[in-house]
């Protein structure tokens, strides 16, 4: 089936999945709102949320089954599409699943919290659907509000309030250069429609307009701050520690995820073209987040402020998949971005289970001994740390995702030798504090009187067993894997569309 | 008139962004966010006039974003004043690491 998305229905045909959970989602925010608050009305809202996500995800599948495409416009009907949404529910479905059993031990008694988690996911399944920069905004702002949200949901707690106050000014700040950007870029090209803006780029010889130049550059600044790479990385660790920790792996994993597919989409349909003027850029920007993120991690004594850096981190390998600009470039994206979305859901269910019940610090020192008191657990989130490592078979699907990443760099002809240098190098680097907490919980004697974490509620488990188990499987078997990100990896760069048109500007 | 528009956007934004950086108090930094927004707008207005309605367009989507940005924000800054009784971005210093 083919949508025309020049008419409404066509249009609106191309955006069932979107439009069931947005529905869904605003169906359980009045719901939500209908009683008062309790811990047992929480609880209904959440299951209520997972089992939107899950019609949503089997609308997203039947949609992806069909092989469905669509005219040029406005929304893309491709294969990267589904499975980045694919991605984004799962992370959303993890993260419910884990706030319904902490919640209440943090005192979050609103079920408007896993609303908002659904409707931020609304927003990343729109900002991967994009494919105009005014779509594009209203994702990213849909996304961005609801996390803004989420990140001080936590009312009672002054952290949570400060680290939403500092992650809002911050994102609403990146806001103003992302608009500006596409300002310029609409004043550069006259359009807003990325696939357009790639093909007026290459028809006029826009390569050397300034104000195209400063317009890509500004929306680089925007796409930076989103993705937390440095230098504009500041607010990522206050955020991520004030946060619910549910919400933090939501941070880490789905947020990330989104603004990376977002930005290949934008980088490889409309960019591609003009690669001289922000390959530099994006080079130093990837080399700069690998170093620096690494370095910092090493001090780190604070695990959630740990687990922030290492998403910091692999920002940056992943912008080193945006610097390769080719459909291998993005598939690498689709692999890494499973992988660790899976490595961090299994770190940060195990996060929750170690967090002492109303206490906020999460220090890596409570992990001492975790061996002897709770095997189990101490195994889960050593996979995850040698997964989110790279590290091969015991870290499973981690290895081969940097592997692919690898293999993106060094197949492309933009020459990235030196940059898989960077990677390897501060990969070895990294090994200095993920291995720390395999040692610290292993080696350690457990300290005399800590307390016994409290046991894994059944949800939570089911994602620390899911995520470790998937992570492992995918180890042994990324053929599967693999072959999936190739097969939705295509993002039509815009040498390959259709004549240009030679229509002189309107 | 395209020009002295677009100038006097860059410079509002230039403004906005100057304010953010330097400005201590969380409602200020948040005047000089709108403020960027708004200097962004002016240009999509200017642009307008070549382009056509796309422009426009784009200014009341800005609009209606900025505005449940604010409601958010102003949200999440009384939040923190309850706990604070300040909105001085030098007083807000728990995390750190």
């Amino acid at each position: 089936m083919n949508f025309d998305l020049s008419t409404p229905a066509g249009l609106m045909g191309a955006l069932v999945p979107d439009i069931v959970l947005m529905v869904g989602a605003m169906v359980l925010m009045l719901y939500a709102a209908w009683r008062p608050e309790s811990a047992a009305h929480q609880r209904n809202v959440g299951y209520a949320s997972l089992v939107v996500i899950a019609v949503t995800v089997a609308a997203v599948l039947w949609f992806a089954s069909r092989g469905l495409t669509a005219t040029e416009g406005v929304i893309a009907v491709d294969g990267f599409r589904w499975a980045a949404d694919v991605i984004f529910l799962l992370s959303a479905a993890a993260t419910i699943a884990m706030g319904i059993e902490s919640n209440p031990r943090d005192r979050i008694m609103g079920g408007e919290s896993h609303v908002l988690v659904l409707f931020a996911a609304a927003g990343m399944m729109i900002m991967a659907a994009s494919r105009d920069l005014m779509i594009l905004f209203l994702g990213v702002e849909m996304m961005s509000i609801a996390v803004y949200v989420l990140a001080g949901i936590n009312r009672g707690s002054i952290r949570s309030a400060e680290g939403a106050l500092k992650y809002f000014l911050l994102g609403a700040f990146s806001t103003g250069f992302l608009l500006y950007g596409i300002a310029l870029i609409y004043g550069a090209t006259g359009t807003t429609n990325i696939a357009v803006v790639g093909e007026r780029i290459a028809s006029f010889a826009l390569a050397g307009h300034a104000m195209l130049l400063i317009g890509v550059g500004l929306l680089l600044i925007g796409f930076a701050f989103k993705v937390a790479a440095v230098p504009f990385h500041m607010w990522a660790p206050d955020a991520y520690e004030g946060a619910p920790t549910p919400i933090t792996a939501y941070m880490a994993a789905a947020v990330k995820a989104a603004a990376f597919a977002m930005f290949l989409r934008v980088w490889i349909e409309a960019f591609l073209l003009i690669d001289g003027a922000w390959f530099a850029p994006v080079w130093w920007v990837a080399a700069a987040t690998m170093i620096v993120g690494n370095v910092v991690a090493l001090a780190q004594r604070n695990m959630k402020r740990m687990l922030a850096y290492s998403s910091i981190v692999h920002g940056g390998y992943l912008l080193v998949a945006v610097a390769a600009g080719t459909p291998l470039g993005s598939s690498a994206f689709l692999f890494y971005a499973v992988a660790y979305t899976l490595a961090t859901f299994g770190a940060f269910a195990v996060v929750s289970a170690v967090q002492k019940p109303g206490e906020h610090a999460t220090p890596i020192a409570d992990y001492d001994g975790l061996w002897s008191t709770r095997p189990w657990l101490a195994v889960g989130f050593g996979v995850c740390m040698l997964a989110l490592l790279g590290f091969p078979i015991f870290g499973g699907a981690g290895f081969f995702a940097k592997w692919y990443v690898l293999q993106a760099a060094l197949t492309s002809p933009r020459g990235l030798v030196p940059l898989s240098v960077v990677l390897v190098l501060t990969s070895v680097v990294s090994a200095g504090y993920y291995l720390h907490i395999v040692r610290v919980m292993f080696m350690r004697p457990r300290p005399e009187g800590a307390a016994e974490p409290a046991t894994l509620q059944p949800l939570t488990r089911m994602v620390l067993v899911g995520s470790v188990v998937m992570l492992l499987v995918l180890g042994l078997f990324p053929g599967a894997l693999a072959g999936w990100a190739t097969s939705n990896a295509a993002i039509t760069p815009p040498e390959a569309r259709n004549p240009f048109p030679t229509v002189p500007f309107n | 008139m395209l020009a002295e528009s677009l100038a006097l956007s860059a410079a509002l934004f230039t403004i906005g962004v100057v304010g953010v950086l330097t400005r201590r108090n969380a409602i200020i930094v948040f005047m000089c966010v709108e403020l960027m927004l708004n200097a962004v707008n002016l240009s999509f207005v200017a642009l307008s006039k070549v382009y056509g309605a796309t422009g426009q367009v784009f200014v009341i989507f800005v609009m209606t974003v900025a505005a449940a940005e604010a409601a958010v924000g102003l949200a999440i800054i009384i939040s923190i004043f309850r706990h604070k009784k300040s909105v001085n971005l030098q007083d807000i210093n728990l995390l750190r690491g």
